[in-house]
């Protein structure tokens, strides 16, 4: 398979041609052909102002009564006394979607102990919490917690189901799609519903350099994780329920035995969970230098972030790296010093709200992506602006 | 004890950018490296081959070039090599990929641990290793640092989550996803170098597999691209001007008024 040129609309103008990132497509005299090398990207079908493009269809795959599945849902995610922030978020992503499709939406939450978690998701416009409180969801495990999930999904039938991309969705999301067999989509920055009713799900691609807006025709439910920060979270209460839902014994078993739950003390380190993060990079020239970084995030109350290079020269560990073999952050604000922003580095912080760039060279590739840029020698800058936040 | 190695060859990111005048995709040669996180995963299972002994397979799906990758990584010490490559594999999501790889996994047989990178750089997404365990129906744990396997046979994890880290026990057959924590990607010996040279890789196509047409690539997919545009540019950005301290000041108000906490 591969993509499917219009002859009646191609121009042969050649513009696809230039896109194709594995120049898969010629422009021989009449209109453009695509070669057996064609991966089905989709790059070349919006770069065509022609709309002569297309890509072929996926399949239907197994049978689901699509129209027997309504309703919005998130799934609330427990930490250990406390719900994670992405859930209100997602909620309110899910509430939006549910008023555009005039749907229910709902919440689930899994986990042991739970108070009154459930109450205070109906505040975020949940029309009913699904509860599964059990001793065996005290510690989280991909097996019981899919299968609590997978349960409640075949019973009650949303159209749709959202999730956080924390390390907990990211790791057993899949399993509940693959359990599911429908189709998933990770680290969606948009949601939107099509004309047909369709989740439009929008996501970086291509290492962050595009973005590919997916569909989900026939798999239900459709299925997006999100990550933290991305939508914002409002309160809007409603006159909801609270449902708790018990299930058989056999839905929490498990082969996976958790032997130790190790609480990170150096909050830092938790660059998934900052609302600002402080990096650094080669520019700060030497580790002693790096303290500085230290300094601007405590007094931030951010974590600390560093480039690739500034963890190889072992002035931060691994732990804090940022980028495409370290972590991908989104907080709300993002300070990179004395980092030139390759491309690696980029693809792992530009989900971030607000980026505060420091450089002395105006030309640095960190500034295309800058909200604020400053052009100058941290060694006189970062000193000047700690001084100026003590001073309030 | 058999380990396979789930690979995958992806674009290397410094060839692929943004024409900031046409806002479309530039491809400047396009150069292949094998995702940086499977390194890991290789490194992961070399370990463990040198510690107790296993014979260690590299399964990848991919066009035809794919190959490369195999051989770079069994010029690194992995013993075999497999290609999973057939048009009809073509435009898989993550859900048809796993399908693939798991009916490889089948036909390899008898395979103790499958080591996954935690996400391939290109997608992002860390979900066919998850996708594949659920398909093989055997348990496993992501986002992991540190493997060990204990004398009853069962495998010792350190995984690192948003709030630090877990220690899972799991038995076997087992996936896990790495972490660049399991330790630093060996080089390639001279040894493994002429041995991988000389290597013999078979590529598998559906028909081997055992898989129908409507399993796999696009047709086997349940997600589908309907648009791909480059991202907005950030309309909002400024650059502060002026001596440091007026920088300094600007860049402190800016940031109050963006409600950072702390100011």
């Amino acid at each position: 398979m591969k993509a499917l040129i219009d002859l009646d609309k191609c121009t042969a103008c050649g513009v696809c041609q230039d896109v194709c990132p594995v120049g898969a497509i010629s422009v021989p005299e009449t209109h453009a052909v695509v070669s057996d090398d064609c991966t089905l990207c989709g790059m070349c079908v919006d770069t065509c102002e022609f709309q002569a493009i297309r890509l072929p269809e996926v399949g239907t795959g197994a049978v689901t009564d699509a129209a027997a599945y309504r309703g919005v849902w998130a799934f609330a995610e427990w930490r250990r006394g406390s719900v994670h922030r992405v859930s209100y978020e997602l909620l309110s992503a899910a509430r939006r979607l549910a008023d555009k499709k005039g749907v229910e939406c709902a919440a689930v939450l899994l986990g042991e102990n739970l108070g009154e978690a459930a109450e205070d998701l109906l505040r975020y416009g949940a029309d009913v919490v699904y509860v599964v409180d059990h001793p065996a969801l005290r510690h989280f495990t991909d097996e019981a917690y899919s299968r609590c999930l997978v349960e409640l999904v075949r019973d009650k039938k949303p159209e749709i189901l959202l999730a956080g991309a924390t390390s907990m969705g990211r790791s057993f999301i899949p399993r509940v799609a693959a359990m599911l067999q429908t189709g998933l989509t990770a680290d969606c920055t948009e949601l939107d519903i099509n004309d047909e009713g369709l989740l439009l799900q929008t996501r970086p691609a291509f290492g962050g350099n595009v973005m590919a807006t997916i569909v989900c025709p026939h798999g239900r439910p459709q299925m997006a994780t999100v990550r933290p920060r991305v939508m914002r979270a409002e309160i809007q209460p409603r006159n909801g329920r609270v449902e708790r839902v018990s299930l058989p014994e056999d839905v929490f078993r498990t082969r996976v035995q958790v032997l130790e739950v190790i609480a990170e003390e150096d909050t830092t380190a938790k660059l998934t969970e900052a609302e600002v993060i402080v990096s650094g990079g080669r520019g700060l020239q030497k580790a002693e230098n790096f303290r500085m970084v230290e300094e601007l995030a405590r007094l931030l109350t951010g974590a600390v972030g560093a480039s690739r290079s500034a963890v190889e020269e072992g002035w931060a560990p691994v732990s804090h790296q940022v980028g495409q073999t370290g972590q991908t952050v989104s907080p709300t604000l993002y300070m990179a010093i004395g980092i030139s922003g390759a491309i690696q580095h980029i693809v792992g912080m530009q989900g971030s709200k607000i980026i505060v760039a420091v450089n002395k060279d105006p030309e640095a590739p960190i500034f295309d992506v800058a909200t604020c840029g400053v052009v100058a020698d941290l060694f006189e800058f970062v000193p000047a602006f700690i001084e100026r936040i003590k001073r309030g | 004890m058999k380990i396979v190695v789930c690979i995958k060859q992806v674009p290397d990111a410094k060839n692929v950018r943004i024409d900031p005048h046409t806002h479309t995709l530039v491809r400047q040669g396009v150069e292949s490296i094998i995702n940086p996180f499977d390194l890991f995963a290789v490194e992961a299972a070399l370990r463990l081959k040198d510690r107790h002994g296993a014979h260690v397979t590299a399964l990848t799906m991919g066009p035809p070039q794919a190959e490369e990758a195999l051989r770079d990584v069994l010029s690194r010490g992995v013993d075999d090599a497999v290609l999973l490559s057939d048009r009809a594999f073509a435009g898989a999501d993550t859900w048809a990929t796993a399908t693939a790889l798991a009916a490889a996994v089948r036909k390899l047989g008898d395979v103790s641990l499958i080591f996954c990178g935690k996400q391939a750089v290109d997608g992002d997404t860390a979900q066919v290793g998850p996708e594949l365990a659920t398909l093989l129906d055997i348990p496993y744990a992501t986002f992991v640092k540190q493997v060990e396997l204990g004398d009853e046979g069962r495998l010792k994890v350190v995984r690192k989550t948003d709030e630090g880290m877990e220690v899972w026990r799991l038995p076997l057959p087992a996936l896990v996803t790495v972490l660049r924590d399991v330790g630093d990607p060996r080089v390639p010996s001279i040894k493994h170098k002429m041995r991988a040279k000389k290597a013999a890789v078979p590529v598998w196509g559906l028909a081997d597999v055992g898989l129908s047409e409507d399993r796999v690539g696009l047709k086997g997919s349940f997600t589908q691209v309907v648009r791909v545009f480059s991202p907005p540019k950030r309309a909002d950005r400024r650059m502060l001007e002026g001596p440091v301290s007026e920088q300094v000041e600007k860049l402190f108000q800016f940031l109050k008024e963006a409600k950072v906490p702390g100011l």
